[in-house]
């Protein structure tokens, strides 16, 4: 790894960008391999996920890959577009009403966009507390404007839950890029990276753990692969991976292996989150949508929305960045 | 590429952003034959979303209805039906000697496609209101034009009656099978049937 800490930034970017390449053709090669074998149905669902989870990984990192190219600002609004339509979806599946709809225009139209301005502009201590504290107070407020009293509680707190989710946690991702720590100048996109792969490879991991484990699930209604034993598994798969990485983060190798656990711990628990959301909104497990195509962006990008806040606050907690 | 095409990209551009604008082709494929499409109406997005919901090759043939004296009221809304959508102007004042059909009879002499909300008004939430007679009319008139029940999904809640901004909320159009009048078919059994083919989408978009 010495070899690699002399080489330059984008040396050592463009490196890992042809390793991370390199790994996933032969990943889809693999899948494409044992597609053509027989398999029994039980399998062939699993194989399905995989491929998916695969497809997800193949976008995230051409995403990335643009992002880098064309810097921070592309990357910030990049993902203020994936925010946008991950919003979306979630608002499709709550029940609001005709009174919600101030609100609705100011979360989509007022709250997401200077979420990632502020982001962009590095104004972290006002983008840490925006959300939480200000839109927490304006929502409410608008929502009560609009003169019905209906279920208010249930329509206020859904529409709040999903800005925290979609919106704040979501920005923590192009927030990583724009941190700066000492002695890491112009290596933000890293942390992008480290957090989109330990999430990922934890996602996969738990796939797998699932297939193969078979114990008492936590939660038994809500999904029935997920055991303590599948999610420590998965986490320690991510934490791994997260160690193995340790060289494009500031991290010394046990810290990383620390970060990456509790991201890829945090990312599965949301998940589950997640899934609790949709069964509540009659999403059936794995199958379509009972809204209008409202499936598979959410799903794909809850983990990442509840990992990165947690890794960010983390990480600047840590390094007082 | 003309303004009226560049402004038309642009505007479906923006429905899909903000409804996502799913077409499901569930009871015929999507063809360029003379077809009336009738839906439910609950908003005024409801054309926008049909409209960028077909492929673009029939966008250009499919027109929608507006009523002249709104939709030629100012200069900018008179461009965009005339040039864009390529509307169909009927008057609602009722004249005499005067048939109101007769602009949409001779826009489906012409080859065009329609689609028309039979309800004639936009409708709260919850069942379609009954259907007014002209689907009937035209229905005799052109019988090989096809028929085609669409039910429009959601876009209550994109934009209620009197708010002008739209939320982003996610909407699907569903295209049902083609239907006719039956020969000798009574007028209110065709619209019962007509508005419940339409209603039975739902439960295919759901």
């Amino acid at each position: 790894m010495g070899s690699l800490r002399s080489l330059t930034v984008s040396q050592q970017i463009g490196l890992l960008f042809v390793a991370i390449f390199g790994l996933l053709i032969l990943a889809s090669v693999a899948a494409f391999y044992r597609s053509l074998k027989e398999m029994t149905p039980e399998q062939s669902a699993l194989h399905h996920r995989l491929v998916l989870d695969l497809r997800a990984v193949w976008i995230g990192t051409v995403l990335f890959w643009i992002s880098w190219a064309l810097g921070a600002a592309v990357a910030t609004l990049l993902f203020a577009v994936v925010s946008f339509l991950a919003l979306r979806e979630f608002i499709t599946l709550t029940h609001t009403r005709r009174a919600d709809h101030r609100a609705l225009l100011a979360v989509f139209f007022v709250v997401l966009p200077l979420q990632y301005v502020l982001a962009a502009g590095r104004a972290f201590n006002l983008f840490s507390v925006f959300i939480p504290v200000y839109a927490f107070a304006a929502l409410p407020i608008l929502a009560a404007l609009g003169n019905d009293a209906t279920r208010f509680l249930e329509r206020t707190a859904k529409i709040q839950w999903g800005t925290m989710v979609c919106v704040y946690g979501m920005s923590h991702a192009p927030a990583l890029l724009l941190l700066s720590f000492p002695r890491y100048e112009e290596r933000g996109a890293f942390l992008v990276l480290y957090i989109v792969i330990v999430v990922a490879v934890a996602q996969i991991a738990h796939e797998l753990a699932a297939r193969r484990l078979r114990r008492r699930p936590i939660a038994r209604h809500i999904n029935r692969n997920l055991s303590w034993r599948t999610w420590l598994v998965s986490a320690l798969a991510g934490g791994i991976v997260g160690g193995l990485l340790y060289w494009i983060t500031p991290f010394k190798p046990p810290q990383s292996f620390l970060i990456a656990f509790i991201a890829a711990g945090c990312a599965i628990l949301g998940d589950l989150v997640m899934k609790a959301m949709k069964r509540d909104a009659g999403v059936r497990q794995g199958g379509k949508g009972s809204v209008t195509g409202a499936v598979g962006l959410l799903d794909r990008v809850a983990p990442m929305c509840f990992a990165a806040p947690v890794f960010f606050h983390s990480v600047r907690w840590y390094f007082g960045a | 590429m003309t303004r009226p095409e560049a402004v038309g990209l642009a505007l479906s551009f923006l429905a899909r952003l903000i409804t996502g604008a799913q077409g499901h082709w569930y009871g015929c494929p999507p063809k360029a034959e003379q077809r009336i499409y009738f839906a439910n109406h609950q908003s005024h997005f409801d054309w926008v979303l049909i409209w960028a919901s077909l492929p673009r090759d029939l966008r250009a043939q499919t027109r929608p209805i507006a009523a002249r004296d709104y939709w030629t009221a100012t200069k900018l809304k008179h461009w965009i039906t005339r040039e864009v959508f390529n509307a169909v102007y009927v008057s609602r004042v009722r004249t005499d000697d005067e048939d109101p059909l007769e602009p949409l009879a001779e826009a489906l002499r012409n080859g065009d496609s329609l689609v028309i909300f039979p309800e004639g008004t936009r409708g709260h939430k919850g069942d379609p209101a009954a259907f007014k007679a002209g689907l009937f009319h035209l229905a005799e008139q052109f019988p090989d034009v096809q028929l085609i029940p669409t039910w429009i999904d959601n876009v209550q809640r994109v934009m209620p009656k009197g708010e002008v901004v739209p939320v982003p909320i996610l909407c699907s159009v569903t295209f049902g099978a083609p239907m006719q009048v039956a020969a000798g078919e009574e007028k209110r059994t065709f619209l019962t049937r007509a508005r419940d083919a339409v209603v039975a989408l739902r439960s295919v978009a759901a």
